[in-house]
Parts: structure tokens; C-alpha cells; sequence
């Protein structure tokens, strides 16, 4: 359950990439993202220059090769779609080291690695350089409405609560005599998972209410909200990732 | 191959169906948020925001069905209608969805209408459509209240998986040929056992939380209106 921590990918340090305004940040990254994807899949060049340009922002955002590879781990899972299509794909095929593979299939697997990985780097490197707190922030600058923006921030915050409230609850068993050890403890964990709910929403509740009677209205107040919002200047500085893979694109459009 | 389905990854679908269920999700999501505002009061505000943290925490929740070394996860969304009623509910989903997509990258941005239409609008609407229709006809229950939990959970896990075969047919970047009816089968065989274990998920917790504060399940106090709604306390009642 600890994995669900978003704090846990924040590397705090200070780069010319952490300091620009969180808004400017998401838009360049979801940008980036629809270029990579619009970008034709034979065009194996364009998706080097785009793996060119993650490789500059995490040079110059600080953050270390190793680390964004040990985290693009995560969407292995996501990925092993890909390896089926080569044998379950249609059409022309060919004879790779003694398998019978679809090239369209084969092409298929290319273009789900290769975009999905882009991706996967994109918003390691958002969330490596803007904490949670200023994600809300910039969603909230872009015209997020109130609503999901305020559900968003509670989340985040409950996600503590309920990760301490599991942990509470998993000491409390322990030292009744429960031996929590592999995947027996599933069974324990399975029959609190009510109580669990209805601790950490009587703590998250208190804590509202708490909110409301220091004049919360359902916004976080401007201090809260940290430094002033995005300049011409900045957006235009995180304009140039976007507008280079864009470049590439329409390039790779062109030519295929 | 089954646990991709419910996290669309970038180019997996072609970019026009991807931007097409965009469009849809956004209007969806805009009605939910109209119709959500007028449900988000001071007892729904900090349950939606913990239903989406648990919907969080519980996708993280890889867990392998059976021994075919095959794995899922849950997606919560029979538990968000249940909890905060559909529209704030497709809200919490969204919001996961979005924060997933954003910082985590489980599921590709530009796949993110693909992944809302699924799991914050195909997932909550059949949930509550099933909730809606059960509470009215089982008895009022705990027992009757689980059976609505577990099975308007079961059912949307698997019409969910199936919106993913839909997406796949209009716009699949890779031709299967005929097997596109396997790809159907086995997401729907595999997301029948992925239902089963967020369906107990789902009845264990509704359940729960109906018998200590009946006043927080918003599908008790949206569809039964007789029953008596207990005062919540600071602290509330153990």
C-alpha cells in the first residue's frame, strides 16, 4: 500500500526544470505526449530524437538515467500486451531466429514500447521536478474546475491517512498474536478492509472539519499556493520541448 | 496481456479513436462535474476525496488471479457509485485516472479519454444502473445490500474490459485478423475474476460501512429514502 505515495518519485532539488511554474510543466508534457503518439511507427528515427530531447530536460532537471530507468519499470506490465501481438497479428509474415512472426505484429509491439515508454519518461521527469502539492496548483491555474481539483487535493492528503491508519490497524493485529507473513496476511488485511475505510474516513472527516471551521471554502488559501503564476517568458521557455517533437512529427509525417 | 487492458498505454489505440472518447470522456466528465456540484456537500467532500485515495491505493494493488501467472487490478468504480453516488463517483475515478496518467504514466496521457470512457463512465454508469435497479428489488438487508455491492461490481469490471475490446475493434493499432474474438474472451474470462475480487472488496466494505454509518452510503440515502438517517457526530460512532 505504501507504494501509492506520489511523494516518493519528488526529487527535491533545484534545477532550472523545478523552477518553472507547475502549469507550464503539464501542458509541455501532455504536448510532448500527443506528438510521440501521433507520430507514425515506421519512422524509427523520429522516436530517437524524441528519446534525444527527455534525455536533455533530465540533464537538465538533475535527474539521474538510472533512476528513470529503474522507474519505467512500472509499466512493464502495461507493455506485455505488446509482446503477444507479434505471433497473434495478421497478415505478411517473417521468420525471426526460427519464429514465425507477423511484421505487422511486429510493428504493433514497436509502437506500444516505444510510445509507451516516451510517455511513461514524460511524466517521470513531471513528477520527479513538481511535488504533489504544486501539481494541484497547476491543474488548478489551467481551469481545472473546483470540484475535481478539491477531490484531487484530498486524495492526496488521504492517501497518509489511510496509509497510516493500515499500518496502525496491521500493529494492532500483530500484537494480538496475528503472524502476518506472505500472502496469509491477505486474509486479515481482507477482513479489516471495512474498518480500515471507516477509520480513515472518521480521521479524514475530523480533519475537515477541522479545515472548515479555520474558513476553508473549498480553496486553498493564495499562500498556500506558492509563487506567482507562469510568465509569457516561462511558458514560452517550456514551449521549445513541445514544439521540437511537434517539428519531428510532422516531419516523420511527411516523410512516411 | 490482461493487465494492460484497463491502463490503455500510448499506441495501443490509433490517435483518432483516441481523440474521439476524448471528446466523450470531456463531455461526460463536464455533466459530472454540473450534476456533481450540487451533490458535493460537507459530508461528501472528504468521502469522495478518501474514496479516491482508496481507489488509488487499490489499483496499485497488483494481485495475480489463480496460478495462471496472470494479474489485474481492482477499479473501484461500484465502490465510488455506492459511496458518493455517480457523478462525484466518475469524478473520483477521473481524478485517479488523471493523476496516474500524469505523474505515474500507468496509462498513456493521450489514451486518457479511452481510459476515462471505460472506467469513470462505462464502469460507474453500469454500476449504478445495477445499484439502482438492485436496492429497489432485494430486500433491505445487509445481506441484500452485499449481493447489490458484489454484483453491480462484478459486472462492471467485465463491461468495462469489454469497452477496451470495443476501443481495440475501431481502433487497434495492430491488425488482429480473427483473433480480436479471442482478445475478447480472454479479457472477459479474466476480468470475470478480477469482478469476483473487487466484487468482495466491494460488498465487505459498502457493508461495513452501511451497518456503522448507514448516513455516508449515498445510494441508501439516494434510493431509500425512508430509511433514518442517524446524526453524525465529531468522531463519529464506533
Amino acid at each position: 500500500m505504501g507504494a501509492g505515495h506520489a511523494h516518493v518519485l519528488y526529487r527535491a532539488t533545484d534545477s532550472p526544470v523545478h523552477r518553472l511554474p507547475p502549469e507550464v510543466k503539464i501542458a509541455a508534457m501532455v504536448a510532448f505526449t500527443i506528438a510521440v503518439v501521433a507520430t507514425p511507427r515506421e519512422a524509427l528515427w523520429a522516436f530517437g530524437a524524441y528519446a534525444l530531447l527527455v534525455a536533455v530536460v533530465a540533464v537538465l532537471a538533475r535527474v539521474n538515467a538510472r533512476w528513470l530507468l529503474l522507474r519505467s519499470t512500472i509499466e512493464l506490465p502495461f507493455v506485455l500486451f505488446a509482446f503477444a501481438l507479434p505471433f497473434l497479428g495478421a497478415g505478411e509474415r517473417v521468420d525471426v531466429a526460427g519464429l514465425h512472426l507477423s511484421v505487422d505484429g511486429l510493428y504493433g509491439a514497436w509502437n506500444i514500447v516505444a510510445k509507451g515508454t516516451l510517455g511513461v519518461w514524460a511524466s517521470l521527469l513531471l513528477a520527479a521536478t513538481t511535488s504533489t502539492r504544486d501539481l494541484i496548483v497547476g491543474l488548478d491555474r489551467l481551469r481545472c474546475p473546483q470540484i475535481v481539483t478539491q477531490i484531487a487535493t484530498f486524495m492526496l492528503r488521504y492517501l497518509d491517512v489511510l496509509v497510516g491508519e493500515a499500518r496502525r490497524m496491521r500493529l494492532a493485529r500483530i500484537s494480538r498474536g496475528d503472524d502476518p507473513r506472505f500472502v496469509w496476511q491477505l486474509r486479515g488485511f481482507a477482513a479489516g478492509i471495512g474498518a480500515l475505510f471507516l477509520r480513515a474516513f472518521e480521521r479524514g472527516e475530523r480533519v475537515y472539519l477541522a479545515m472548515l471551521s479555520r474558513g476553508y471554502t473549498g480553496r486553498m488559501p493564495t499562500v498556500w499556493q506558492g509563487g506567482a503564476a507562469a510568465t509569457t517568458g516561462q511558458w514560452l521557455i517550456a514551449a521549445t520541448v513541445p514544439v521540437l517533437a511537434g517539428t519531428v512529427a510532422a516531419t516523420a509525417a511527411v516523410l512516411t | 496481456m490482461e493487465t494492460l487492458a484497463m491502463h490503455i498505454s500510448n499506441g495501443i489505440i490509433n490517435g483518432p479513436v483516441a481523440a474521439v472518447f476524448a471528446v466523450v470522456a470531456l463531455a461526460a466528465m463536464a455533466y459530472c462535474v454540473m450534476r456533481g456540484r450540487q451533490d458535493l456537500d460537507d459530508r461528501l467532500a472528504p468521502m469522495a476525496g478518501l474514496v479516491a485515495a482508496f481507489i488509488f491505493a487499490v489499483q496499485m494493488l497488483n494481485f495475480p488471479i489463480f496460478t495462471a501467472g496472470v494479474s489485474g487490478h481492482l477499479l473501484g468504480g461500484a465502490l465510488a457509485a455506492m459511496l458518493v453516488g455517480p457523478w462525484v463517483g466518475a469524478l473520483c475515478v477521473a481524478v485517479v485516472l488523471v493523476v496516474q496518467a500524469l505523474v505515474f504514466g500507468d496509462g498513456g496521457v493521450a489514451m486518457l479519454g479511452l481510459n476515462i470512457t471505460n472506467m469513470a463512465v462505462i464502469g460507474i454508469a453500469v454500476a449504478y444502473l445495477l445499484i439502482a435497479l438492485l436496492l429497489r428489488v432485494l430486500p433491505r438487508t445487509p445481506t441484500g445490500l452485499a449481493v447489490t455491492a458484489f454484483v453491480a461490481a462484478l459486472v462492471s469490471v467485465v463491461v468495462a474490459a469489454m469497452g477496451f475490446v470495443l476501443q481495440y475493434q475501431l481502433g487497434g493499432t495492430t491488425d488482429l485478423g480473427g483473433n480480436l474474438a479471442g482478445l475478447a474472451g480472454t479479457m472477459a474470462v479474466s476480468h470475470l475474476f478480477i469482478g469476483i475480487g473487487e466484487g468482495l472488496i466491494t460488498a465487505t466494505t459498502v457493508v461495513t460501512v452501511a451497518k456503522v454509518r448507514p448516513d455516508l452510503v449515498y445510494a441508501l440515502r439516494a434510493l431509500k429514502p425512508a430509511a433514518p438517517v442517524t446524526v453524525p457526530t465529531v468522531g463519529g460512532v464506533r
